[in-house]
């Protein structure tokens, strides 16, 4: 009765808290319109041949000498903004979510791991762990990046841009996942069904899945939502110091970029629309994961 | 002196308000011991924490009246409500390891509590502090009151926490569950102190406890609540000795006697029988006992576990959990294993089961030997033959699997039942066979009560075809009836299927229902083994003698069974 | 005791010699160390004997322990790009880093601490709501948003302060610093908002879990059933225990200030560590960054050795043996 009432408990909560459900909402819009952005988007950004730089510079609607084409207005290229962040947004989440996931498996599996044997495996793990906290997941990016650079050839570089870009971000990440999840996995190996499990001879892989990992998913849930919010920053981060997505694939961070030229100048809506999106879309999914610790955790309400 | 008439809490939900306690009326005179008794959710820390005024919130004070004196206590503004606690009423909680703060010494504590009621110098306020805990029993206070709270033992912590309890001389004090975390050693010399307390100091206390045996021993009234509701209240003799209601005299009967040994408890609903077949369940398990009754023998069993380091140079002292054990379970009986906590007992389940590896000594069961630790396989026959009822029920089954699952898990793990449908078939029988609808197969552990989440465990045990049995403390965690209901089921079962049966517990009377043969357990050493009815009647050690003596008992005209 | 900080110091000298490693890796086999020190115009035998010289022709872990030994020595090695010592470039530029991030921590520590008290003991206010949304939004905008929205706002706007360098210097011994001239304390005020933001909101955050945490605890009821007066209820014995998990988030948040000033540094062109560590990734200078690694790794491991010293002086379980 316990965890049905906690569970329909989330539900109602959800219903009533109206902070929640707008963070749903633009998370969910935003997650679709990345998605289709190639359906949706009147023009590709990618492609030079499908916008002109006569329509360059141009305001959004509300303002005077806006063409009613570009809803929020063009850059100095002439790219239709709606595009651009509809295509970046694109980018940003697939970078963010393949990050987010292979921080997840990655952690998850050595922190579990860790909680289950213990003893050497455990501290071993717990060391690596140290080593990646004494350098922080903004300087793991920058140096993964820096030794793809040095790596790489230079034409590979192009195309593996995103993919050492998303490692970078997932490797800054997974020491979150791998505590948590071993930190939980301690508390459970206390319990007694745990210990059943063991004494009955069950394989130990099945007693770590079966048993042990959907015990601890409320916690992981809630580090999962939060740092799939620090991995789209961390993207955005890299982008904006030159580091990440080059300028002829923008991401949120490399439009914020791009658009701080602009800053002085009159044309705002270059910078503080991305800016508004980017910081509007990691808030609502900051929402959503405070919400989750909120139902996973009744005690801070 | 407290007086509570007509007192109803309730606890706001989104499904309306939930009635936590309603139309409670006690009366406590100075020097009175008042007994508030009762099994899980039947409202009594509710009582307390509304009389001192600390309900959970949102909880509130719908009606009644609550009276200290001439002070009416609801009609106090939070200042006011928050000067009189620990100045006119204080509060002595279960837990002493986790009542102090750890991080100021005992002597702070003291000398703030004293000075937040009475304008008191510093050196005044600690040597009243000093001279509390030499009247409490702790020598040599004024050096010890120095020290930090993890520097004194669990019985000297509960005294401590009782002085600060007690230092601002409260006219009462509501003591929830004072002992429960105790050994019965201590046990007894903090109700001693109450009792003193209360006669020399004409303290009235509220003694809340599900302890049936502490009521009886020092109270001197008592209130009997269920589900939020007074069942009975009057003198204790009273009360307990002639109850009236059907409850309290169910509740009595289901409380274990010391004195004697009972062939089965006496319970109000007795788990349904079937109609004389028998049942699915039953013919699987006298089919798969080709094997005869397995005996345990154990031979000098040592086991360490590596100390904490805490030099640079002197390596850590092994802490030995059991110094050479040795004993027997004759194949077909229950032997009974009684240790207080930190004893060994626990250990010496893990080491069976192969959990903890000994550093020596060895195992046979049936007469093969038992391989320890790591060396035995996650497949070798012990791992089916042995099995295991664990403490807590709320724990010892997976939360986030069907009971159906849970139950099948034996099965295809030992390979018994190939078909999948068989395996579920069969798991719904057992749940009958052990007392449970079967259509509980397709809930979750959640949507049980710790009773019933029980009886699911013996049930899977049993679906493994066990031959012996591991019960470590399996209704220390459950209210009186329910576990004079499990106590029952088991030895049914062990009657009907000839297991084999290693009971643990602390709790004497449980043992003697029970058990065929008995172990006293200290330290980690055997105090005491032989046939429990002559340890009972004629203990050898005066450990034993001693914890016989100590356990709160009821006068033996009060069971009326 | 001992062994409790000498277990600690061990494991530090355990993750500094991994990071140092991690740096000689990365000087070795990223990109060839003789071709990078050399023009095109040298000759193969200038290569060949340079690579003598380097001792890079020597067995693996003996380059390893003279990469060590050379560190150890304050000996870091000369940058690919200016050919100037990295020791020279790095130290010059640590003042500037550490005013910058003390700064900061300082201001997330005196805001977030009350804040999260605050909020912990009120959960349900109307104040506590609008500074819990607040603090969500802060999480939420990565740093260089929050430095171009106070650049654009007081810097280009209002025109109060302003927004790139260290403004007015004085030198102290070896360290360059800027908290003895108002013109340095103006050019601090807007990066310093900006690397403190977000570390204040996790401060918060994180004293308010804590605090409510103990709240709840058995020896704050009984606190409350005696009638201890409420400000020590709160002070004394509240924030008292919830200060030991505290130090340790704030231990390891240095090592997210000092890392996050590559943004911040960035963003108000400020001349310390950060930006050299951003030029030398931009050009591939592997000694400079190999050495800023050890650098930040070796603030952080003593941030948190200090720490360990602090649990010992808070916590008295970790100096006074229990009975048992």
């Amino acid at each position: 009765m316990k965890e049905f009432l906690k569970r329909s408990e989330g539900v109602w909560l959800f219903i009533h808290s109206p902070a929640a459900i707008l963070a749903a909402l633009v998370a969910l819009l935003t997650f679709i319109g990345a998605a289709f952005a190639p359906w949706i988007a009147s023009v590709n950004p990618y492609d030079l041949g499908s916008f002109s730089l006569f329509d360059g510079l141009l305001p959004p609607v509300w303002q005077e000498g806006a063409n009613p084409k570009f809803l929020l207005g063009t850059d100095d290229q002439g790219r239709d903004m709606v595009s651009s962040i509809l295509y970046g947004a694109r980018l940003s989440l697939i970078i963010g979510l393949s990050a987010m996931v292979i921080a997840t498996v990655l952690g998850v599996g050595l922190g579990l791991a860790a909680g289950y044997y213990g003893g050497r495996f455990d501290a071993v793990v717990m060391r690596i762990a140290d080593i990646q906290l004494a350098l922080p997941a903004i300087l793991t990016a920058l140096l993964i990046d820096g030794i793809a650079r040095g790596v790489l050839p230079a034409d590979m570089q192009q195309d593996l841009r995103i993919a050492v870009l998303t490692l970078a971000i997932a490797l800054s990440l997974w020491v979150n996942f791998a505590r948590t999840a071993r930190a939980s996995t301690f508390v459970q190996m206390q319990k007694e069904y745990v210990q059943a499990a063991i004494i009955m001879g069950q394989r130990p892989i099945r007693v770590m899945f079966v048993h042990i990992l959907p015990n601890i998913l409320g916690p992981l849930l809630v580090i999962m939502t939060v740092d799939l919010a620090s991995a789209i920053l961390l993207e955005a981060t890299l982008s904006f110091l030159g580091i990440g997505l080059p300028a002829d694939s923008p991401s949120l961070g490399t439009l914020i970029r791009i658009g701080m030229q602009f800053m002085l100048s009159g044309e705002w809506w270059i910078l503080w629309i991305p800016t508004l999106f980017l910081v509007a879309l990691v808030v609502s999914i900051n929402i959503l994961g405070d919400f989750l610790r909120d139902v996973f955790n009744p005690r801070l309400r | 002196m407290l007086t509570v008439e007509n007192l109803t809490v309730k606890f706001p939900s989104r499904f309306g308000d939930i009635t936590a306690i309603e139309d409670v009326s006690l009366c406590i005179q100075p020097g009175e011991i008042h007994g508030l008794v009762g099994e899980s959710g039947a409202g009594k820390s509710t009582v307390g924490a509304a009389i001192i005024g600390l309900l959970q919130t949102p909880g509130y004070i719908a009606e009644g009246d609550l009276k200290l004196g001439d002070t009416d206590l609801r009609a106090l503004d939070p200042g006011e409500a928050h000067a009189l606690r620990g100045k006119r009423i204080s509060m002595i909680f279960q837990d002493p390891q986790t009542s102090l703060n750890p991080l100021m010494t005992v002597e702070d504590q003291l000398i703030e509590t004293i000075q937040a009621h009475e304008n008191i110098g510093t050196t005044a306020a600690r040597t009243r502090a000093i001279d509390l805990l030499e009247e409490i029993g702790i020598t040599g206070a004024a050096e010890r009151i120095k020290s930090y709270p993890h520097q004194f033992s669990g019985g000297m912590r509960q005294r401590v926490v009782i002085a600060l309890a007690l230092c601002t001389n409260p006219e009462l004090i509501i003591a929830d569950e004072p002992t429960t975390a105790l050994d019965v050693a201590v046990q007894s010399q903090v109700l001693d102190l109450i009792r003193t307390l209360a006669d020399t100091r004409k303290i009235g206390f509220i003694l809340i406890t599900h302890d049936i045996g502490v009521i009886a021993q020092i109270s001197d009234s008592v209130t009997v609540m269920r589900r939020g509701c007074v069942v009975e209240t009057g003198k204790t003799a009273q009360v307990l000795g002639a109850p009236q209601e059907s409850y309290t005299i169910g509740l009595m009967d289901a409380v274990p006697p010391l004195d004697r040994k009972l062939r089965r408890f006496r319970v109000p609903e007795e788990t349904h029988d079937s109609d004389g077949s028998v049942s699915r369940a039953e013919q699987w398990l006298l089919q798969g006992q080709q094997q005869s009754e397995i005996g345990l023998t154990i031979d000098a069993l040592q086991v360490q576990f590596p100390g904490v380091r805490t030099s640079l140079f002197r390596r850590p002292e092994p802490f030995t959990a059991l110094h050479s054990v040795s004993f027997e379970v004759k194949p077909g009986s229950i032997l009974g294993l009684v240790g207080e906590s930190g004893s060994g007992k626990s250990t010496l389940a893990k080491a069976i089961t192969g959990l903890v590896p000994p550093s020596g000594g060895e195992m046979k069961l049936g007469g093969d030997p038992l391989p320890t630790g790591k060396a035995r396989g996650r497949r070798h026959p012990s791992r089916q033959l042995i099995q295991m009822v664990f403490q807590d029920p709320y724990s010892s089954l997976n939360s986030r699997h069907r009971i159906g699952d849970i139950l099948s898990e034996p099965l295809w793990l030992y390979d018994l039942v190939q078909d999948k449908d068989e395996r579920r078939a069969l798991a719904a029988d057992m749940l009958d066979l052990v007392g449970m609808a079967p259509d509980a197969i397709d809930k979750y552990p959640h949507q049980f009560s710790g009773g019933q989440r029980q009886r699911i465990a013996v049930a899977r045990a049993l679906l493994a075809r066990p031959r012996f049995l591991i019960c470590d403390e399996p209704t220390s965690a459950l209210d009186v009836s329910i576990q004079a209901e499990i106590l029952n089921l088991l030895k049914d079962l062990q009657e009907k299927f000839g297991l084999t049966i290693l009971f643990i517990s602390h709790n004497l009377a449980v043992v003697r229902q029970m058990a065929d043969d008995m172990v006293v357990l200290r330290h980690g050493r055997i105090e005491e083994f032989g046939p429990s009815e002559v340890l009972f009647e004629t203990p050898q050690a005066s450990y034993t003698q001693k914890l016989l003596e100590l356990t709160p008992v009821m006068p033996k005209e009060w069971n009326s069974a | 005791m001992v062994y409790f900080i000498f277990k600690r110091l061990a494991q530090s000298v355990f993750v500094m010699l991994a990071v140092a490693f991690l740096a000689f890796s990365l000087f070795r086999f990223v990109g060839d160390p003789v071709s990078q020190m050399t023009g095109v115009e040298t000759s193969v035998e200038d290569q060949e004997r340079l690579r003598e010289d380097l001792g890079l022709n020597d067995p693996f872990v003996l380059q390893f322990a003279r990469f060590t030994g050379n560190l150890l020595q304050g000996d870091f090695g000369f940058s690919y790009r200016t050919r100037q010592p990295v020791a020279e470039m790095i130290v010059t530029r640590i003042p500037a880093t550490l005013e910058l991030g003390i700064v900061a921590l300082l201001i997330s520590l005196f805001v977030g601490i009350p804040t999260g008290v605050y909020t912990a003991l009120r959960p349900r206010g109307f104040v506590t709501q609008t500074i819990l949304m607040t603090t969500l939004i802060g999480v939420s905008i990565p740093t260089f948003v929050i430095g171009i929205m106070l650049i654009f706002l007081f810097g280009v706007q209002l025109g109060w302060l302003p927004t790139f360098g260290r403004g007015g210097t004085v030198q102290l011994g070896g360290w360059e610093s800027s908290l003895f001239t108002v013109d340095g304390w103006r050019a601090l005020i807007l990066p310093a908002l900006t690397l403190g933001v977000y570390q204040l909101t996790l401060t918060m955050r994180l004293v308010r879990a804590e605090m409510m945490e103990v709240m709840r605890s058995d020896y704050i009821r009984f606190a409350t059933a005696r009638g201890v007066p409420m400000g020590r209820l709160y002070f004394r014995h509240a924030l008292a225990n919830t200060l030991v998990p505290v130090i340790t988030i704030v231990g390891l948040q240095f090592g997210g200030v000092i890392a996050f000033s590559i943004v911040t540094e960035s963003v108000f062109q400020w001349p310390g560590m950060g930006l050299l560590f951003l030029e030398s990734i931009r050009f591939v200078d592997i000694p400079v960054m190999g050495v800023y690694l050890v650098v930040i790794a070796f603030f952080f491991v003593l941030v948190n050795l200090i720490v360990d010293l602090l649990y010992v002086a808070i916590d008295p379980r970790l100096r006074i043996k229990d009975v048992s």
